[in-house]
């Protein structure tokens, strides 16, 4: 990164425009009314952290209801709920509000630009979520309950279900709308609001990842739109998009949702590995490797996840030469991740490295995102994927990639940032032992189902052969064990935010974007009102 | 240090669970009884050695670095960002690897395709929640039934010992003859169901409406046991797939045997049921076909599952009450059971529902049965 | 559309806006009616009650919101560099309404070229669907009854002329503007609401038509689902364009934009333009071949 000439941006001595702090209201109208990128992003991030713990009390009662081959915790129909629910909730609400949060905080303060293009936009874009997850959740109210369907929503099961499936296809309207214009205001704030010198090749990583996503769900979302609009109708109003006997095909909607879904797993990954990129330099002291390469890689991953959809439906019976070519692209995309692998790790070669909390994460992810990553090459492979496909091998899987993966590196992201943000300094004593406790019990959740899968234990069933007792009751006390170990980061939050020790101006020796080296800790609540300007 | 404690700790209750339970630990594919369970048994371990070996190398690497180029060990960071040559490098290498991978692999899905000329044709039908077998062309053609979840509801649902094929077991398994193709037509008449044995490498979604089919060879004598692996409703965990292979020889006999019950069968229909027989014949498919959604009281889950207590259909004419059994209703769970039970099983079934739990409107014949069903 | 961050023209500040309670008043008129949606569709008392409650408070809101943006628009609040902002906010939109569609021409293609042939094939006439032949339109092997599907070289066709000179009418508006001539501005302005209303009414009278005469309804299998869908959804799209058009008409007359600074106009027009290329690929796939 270049030197910062002018930096004018301290936000103290501009504050002549808006008449008091928060631009005129304050309390609870502050939070609703709010403009400021800041103020939304942390709203992103409680709204975030308030779906995660409602996805895990779901995951609970799953891990619980597992813990026997037979007990009868909840009925079958309400386990299928839970298991419906945690996946929609998890990814729509913990998962990608957390990164948007991140976007929302870290995209203006690193390139240098007062606050996100549609300051107002964005206000918006955040409240719709509160309530499409009032949505969601009131589905449980309805007679005949939740959707009992899997968060794919397959049809034709989703036209036998109650009521509650049209609350749950409403909520998913209003979220792929939150999505669609978070990422129009992304994408434009950073193409359009970047600081004079800031070119789009000086760019912090995590913008480039951004950016990248963002133009992934603006192109998405709405075909997730399209396909439960169409399980609406189908529902209500006669057609029969999804059924054979009009002339439809339940497979259109597999192959209409995946043509959403695949891309969707790298809207999840992709601002996760912008964190990453951000972490490890910081904490390695020394410049991200392959910083083109990286960008180069981030994208063809973008345009290869967009021809890859069928690897989710080897199994309904497609022609061979169609298996052949997703199967093909699928393990394409192998080599721009390998890419992003070996920079990382050539990142930390030769550094000088130091392990607090953030970079501790960030090396669980990249250890154990690989794994998950391999795991997918194993099941992008036709004829295995045959016998894995809707075992726990996939379950497996995707938590590698998303628990490990995303999930790490949102924790990683909020143990960076915390200081940045509030001024205070967690306790990194209790942030090593969530980072430990964390990695111990997740591959005790997640690592033990490989061999589920592999033994043929399918996935969404309430109860199981008794020959796969064993490991699901290691996997549901692990389940148990990594609630509690979240308790510990909760913990740590809370203390910092109230009592915590003030940070110092500049906590990590390594960290290099505009943010650290030209912003105040804590950050004031207007930046950038005049850009830096950078040569 | 504290975190091999830790880790000791987790060992120890491992093992303790490890003992604890009675049955060896499955943890890899089921021994394989076809040689397209062994060819992806052999691809799969191909694949998993390669990561393997990347893998370890990668991370040596990394963990190396977290070992020797530590601050605290004060050594010192360098600036170096770039190195065209290895990036050149390690884009191309894993590009390599992966057509490595891709032919052996490429082979497999190529003959996994390939359903030209069975020995054997059957069509598997997924049904909430059970699979209907139809024998459609090769020895034993005309052959059909129905198979479903043998477990009985108290080892389910309560705490009854359970036996060792615990939601394993069906009432009537699929039998086929070893070393003959076999080509399995799948369909559905409901939702998406998916018919597997992981022991012959084979699984194919059941559409509704649609037909798809794989086959499989099974090369090993015994009884092979999967799940419908595709969501399908509340009982998804309850409709395993059984299939035993016999001998040539056996499996002659055994069609001849189907054979002459089907006749039996046929018998029935034009003969004058006792009602009270018919109520007991009837009480017994009631709870195989009927109790997942309309409950053994009869009661139903309302709204989903519509109480038979009471029902106007069931206490009005028989017609109505013939009609929806055989022919269900469309876009709701209740299926047309005229294609999946004989029309004295719906004779018999719909007599139960008429006299039981108070209501009292008399019985139907087989007879009257075979007049409706068109 | 380049012009970045680092464009020299770019003035110093950025208008941030002030906070305000419209876009928390948007998303609770969105859950409403989605909620009243659900009970309208199962059969529920309060239905109506709840989408016209949301309703009302989505147009306050609308009012509202573009009314404050539009007096900062005329009070020059907006310089060269939100501009941009408002160009790539609007292209992005549009792109994501593509994809929308492209959903639906997806599921008109797949049932085109795949389901229907493969429900004909031999197997399928063998053991599910005896007798169903593979032709489009179709109605699919469960479809008993009678219908003719819709041809292209009526209403269609003249609709089509009507939405591609609408897109003319548009555009001798924008060199209008571009020009100073205000009359004519407004004249063509006019001029295109009316095109685009008339081709609202032919397309009701087709759907009358349709229903009345051909037997072809919404819920005449994968024909009319796609049929209607595709029609509907665009349709709805010419309506939030025809007031989108009437709104901007109202400002050319309240005298709003300048020759070199209408964004307002010119988002609007794009939007009628993409709603027309849309039509264009109707016309060829749902009518015509
Ligand atoms: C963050 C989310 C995320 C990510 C990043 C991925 C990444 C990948 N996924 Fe995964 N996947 C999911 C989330 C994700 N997935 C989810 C949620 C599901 C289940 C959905 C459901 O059914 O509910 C799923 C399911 C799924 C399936 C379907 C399984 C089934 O249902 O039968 C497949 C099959 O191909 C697959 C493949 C892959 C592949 C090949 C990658 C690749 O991108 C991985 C690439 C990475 C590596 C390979 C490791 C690093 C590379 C190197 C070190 C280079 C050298 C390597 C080699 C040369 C091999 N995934
Ligand atoms: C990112 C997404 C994500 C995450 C984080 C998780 C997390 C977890 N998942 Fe999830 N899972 C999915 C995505 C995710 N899952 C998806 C998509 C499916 C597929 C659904 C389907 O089949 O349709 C699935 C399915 C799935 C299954 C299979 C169910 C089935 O097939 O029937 C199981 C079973 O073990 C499981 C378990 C768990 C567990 C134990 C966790 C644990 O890691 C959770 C632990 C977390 C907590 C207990 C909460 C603690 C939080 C706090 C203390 C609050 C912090 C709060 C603040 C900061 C305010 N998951
Ligand atoms: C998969 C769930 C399911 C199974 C299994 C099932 N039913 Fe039903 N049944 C339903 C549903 C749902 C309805 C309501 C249909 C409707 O909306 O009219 C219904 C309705 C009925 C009715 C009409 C009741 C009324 O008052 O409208 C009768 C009679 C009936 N079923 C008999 C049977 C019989 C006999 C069997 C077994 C052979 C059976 N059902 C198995 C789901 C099921
Ligand atoms: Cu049938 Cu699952
Ligand atoms: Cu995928």
């Amino acid at each position: 990164m270049s030197a910062v000439v002018d930096t004018h941006g301290h936000g103290h001595d501009h504050g002549h425009e808006h008449h008091d702090h928060h631009g005129g209201y304050s309390g609870v109208m502050r939070w609703i009314t709010t403009t400021n990128h800041k103020d939304i992003g942390t709203l992103y991030l409680w709204f975030a952290g308030i779906m995660f713990f409602a996805g895990g009390m779901m995951a609970l009662v799953i891990r619980a209801e597992l813990f026997e081959p037979g007990l009868q915790l909840v009925n079958p129909d309400f386990f299928n709920q839970m298991t419906t629910m945690h996946g929609l909730i998890m990814i729509f609400g913990a998962i990608m509000p957390a990164f948007v949060g991140f976007a929302n905080w870290q995209i203006p303060m690193m390139i240098g630009a007062p606050d996100m293009a549609f300051a107002r936009l964005n206000n918006w874009s955040f409240w719709l979520l509160p309530f499409a997850a009032t949505l969601l959740m009131l589905s449980f109210f309805t007679p005949g309950g939740a959707p009992g369907t899997g968060w794919t929503l397959y049809a034709p099961l989703t036209v036998q279900q109650g009521i509650g499936m049209d609350f749950t296809i409403f909520a998913v309207h209003i979220l792929g709308m939150s999505s669609i214009l978070g990422s129009i205001n992304i994408i434009t704030t950073i193409l359009n609001m970047r600081a004079p010198g800031m070119t789009l090749m000086k760019m912090p990583m995590f913008c480039w990842t951004w950016l990248i996503t963002a133009y992934l769900l603006v192109a998405v979302m709405p075909v997730l739109a399209g396909a439960v609009t169409m399980t609406l109708t189908d529902r209500h109003f006669g057609t029969t998009f999804f059924n054979a006997a009009g002339g439809g095909d339940p497979v259109l909607y597999q192959h209409i949702f995946w043509f959403f879904g695949h891309p969707e797993v790298y809207v999840i990954a992709l601002p996760a590995f912008g964190v990453i990129s951000q972490v490890i330099p910081a904490f390695s002291r020394k410049p991200l490797f392959g910083y083109a390469s990286m960008v180069y890689a981030t994208a063809a991953i973008a345009i290869l996840s967009f021809i890859v959809w069928a690897h989710h439906m080897y199994t309904v019976g497609m022609p061979v030469t169609g298996q052949l070519f997703f199967m093909y692209a699928t393990t394409l995309i192998a080599v721009p991740t390998g890419v992003k692998v070996f920079n990382w790790v050539s990142t930390m070669w030769k550094g000088s490295l130091s392990f607090e909390t953030p970079m501790l994460f960030a090396i669980g992810f990249l250890f154990l995102f690989t794994l998950g990553g391999f795991t997918g090459l194993v099941l992008s492979l036709v004829p295995i994927d045959i016998q894995l496909q809707d075992t726990y091998y996939v379950v497996a899987h995707f938590h590698y990639v998303m628990v490990a993966g995303a999930m790490f590196s949102a924790f990683a992201g909020i143990y960076f940032w915390l200081p940045k943000w509030t001024g205070k300094m967690y306790n990194e004593t209790l942030g090593q032992w969530h980072f430990w406790l964390t990695l111990i019990f997740f591959n005790m959740i997640f690592f033990v189902q490989h061999f589920l899968g592999m033994a043929g234990m399918p996935r969404r069933i309430p109860y199981y052969p008794l020959m796969f007792e064993t490991w699901n009751k290691i996997s549901s006390i692990g389940a148990f064990g990594f609630a509690v170990s979240q308790l510990l980061f909760l913990y740590n939050l809370f203390t910092t935010l109230k009592s915590g020790a003030q940070a110092p101006q500049m906590p990590w020796e390594g960290a290099d974007s505009l943010d650290w080296t030209h912003l105040p800790t804590p950050v004031p609540y207007h930046t950038w009102e005049t850009p830096p300007v950078l040569k | 240090m504290r975190g091999s404690k830790l880790l000791c700790a987790l060992g120890g209750l491992y093992a303790a669970l490890a003992c604890s339970s009675a049955h060896a630990l499955a943890w890899y594919f089921p021994s394989a009884a076809s040689s397209m369970a062994q060819e992806i048994d052999h691809l799969h371990q191909y694949v998993m050695w390669l990561i393997i070996v990347i893998f370890v190398g990668v991370f040596g690497f990394m963990f190396y670095a977290c070992f020797a180029h530590r601050k605290s060990r004060g050594h010192p960071a360098e600036q170096f960002h770039e190195n065209t040559t290895v990036e050149i490098l390690w884009t191309i290498i894993p590009a390599l690897i992966l057509i490595v991978i891709a032919w052996p692999v490429t082979k497999v899905v190529i003959a996994q395709k390939d359903t030209s000329s069975p020995d054997l044709t059957i069509k598997a039908t997924g049904y909430q929640w059970k699979w209907g077998y139809d024998y459609l062309k090769g020895e034993g053609e005309g052959i059909s039934f129905v198979s479903m979840l043998a477990t009985p509801r108290e080892q389910i649902d309560a705490g009854a010992q359970k036996d060792e094929n615990y939601l394993l077991e069906v009432d009537r398994e699929l039998v086929v003859p070893i070393d003959k193709k076999i080509r399995v037509l799948a369909t559905a008449a409901d939702v998406i169901h998916a018919w597997w044995v992981p022991a012959f490498g084979v699984k194919q979604d059941a559409i509704p409406g649609f037909i798809r089919d794989i086959w499989f060879r099974a090369d090993k004598l015994g009884t092979f046991r999967g799940q419908c692996a595709e969501l399908c409703g509340k009982e998804h965990g309850f409709m395993p797939i059984v299939v035993r292979v016999v001998s040539q020889e056996d499996y002659t006999k055994w069609v001849a045997q189907q054979k002459q019950a089907a006749a039996a069968q046929a018998e029935d229909v034009n003969k004058k049921w006792d009602p009270k027989e018919l109520v007991a014949h009837g009480e017994k498919l009631y709870s195989a076909n009927c109790v997942a959604c309309h409950q053994a009281n009869g009661r139903g889950a309302p709204p989903a599952f519509p109480p038979l207590v009471g029902s106007k259909v069931v206490n009005g004419p028989k017609e109505g009450h013939m009609d929806i059994v055989l022919n269900g209703k469309a876009g709701t769970a209740m299926a047309p059971f005229g294609k999946q039970l004989s029309d004295t099983d719906i004779a018999a079934v719909i007599s139960y529902e008429r006299s039981s739990w108070g209501n009292k409107s008399g019985i139907v014949q087989p007879a009257e049965v075979r007049a409706r069903h068109k | 559309m380049a012009q970045s961050a680092t464009t020299p023209q770019r003035q110093a500040h950025y208008a941030v806006p002030s906070p305000m309670p419209w876009p928390i008043m948007g998303a609770a008129a969105l859950f409403l009616m989605a909620v009243g949606a659900v009970f309208l569709f199962n059969g529920r008392h309060g239905g109506w009650v709840s989408i016209g409650a949301g309703f009302l408070l989505l147009l306050y809101m609308m009012v509202r919101w573009f009314g404050d943006v539009i007096r900062e628009s005329e009070g020059g609040k907006y310089g060269r560099w939100e501009d941009v902002s408002f160009r790539w906010g609007m292209s992005w939109f549009i792109f994501s309404e593509v994809m929308f569609f492209g959903a639906f021409f997806g599921a008109l293609f797949w049932v085109r070229q795949y389901s229907v042939p493969d429900l004909a094939s031999i197997e399928s006439n063998a053991l599910l669907w005896p007798g169903f032949g593979s032709h489009w339109p179709s109605a699919g092997p469960g479809f008993m009854e009678q219908f003719s599907p819709m041809a292209a070289w009526g209403v269609p066709a003249i609709n089509t002329l009507l939405l591609l000179s609408s897109g003319v009418t548009v555009t001798i508006a924008h060199w209008a503007l571009k020009e100073n001539r205000r009359g004519q501005l407004i004249v063509f302005m006019a001029l295109t609401i009316a095109l685009g209303l008339t081709f609202l009414g032919l397309q009701m009278y087709e759907y009358g038509h349709a229903y009345h005469e051909l037997n072809l309804k919404l819920s005449t299998g994968a024909y009319g689902s796609t049929f209607f869908m595709l029609t509907g959804f665009h349709g709805f799209h010419v309506t939030c364009g025809a007031i989108m058009l009437s709104v901007i008409l109202g400002r050319c007359i309240a005298g709003h934009f300048t020759p070199d600074h209408h964004f307002g106009f010119e988002g609007v027009a794009w939007y009628w333009h993409f709603v027309d290329v849309v039509w264009l690929g109707l016309f060829i796939f749902v009518y015509w071949l």
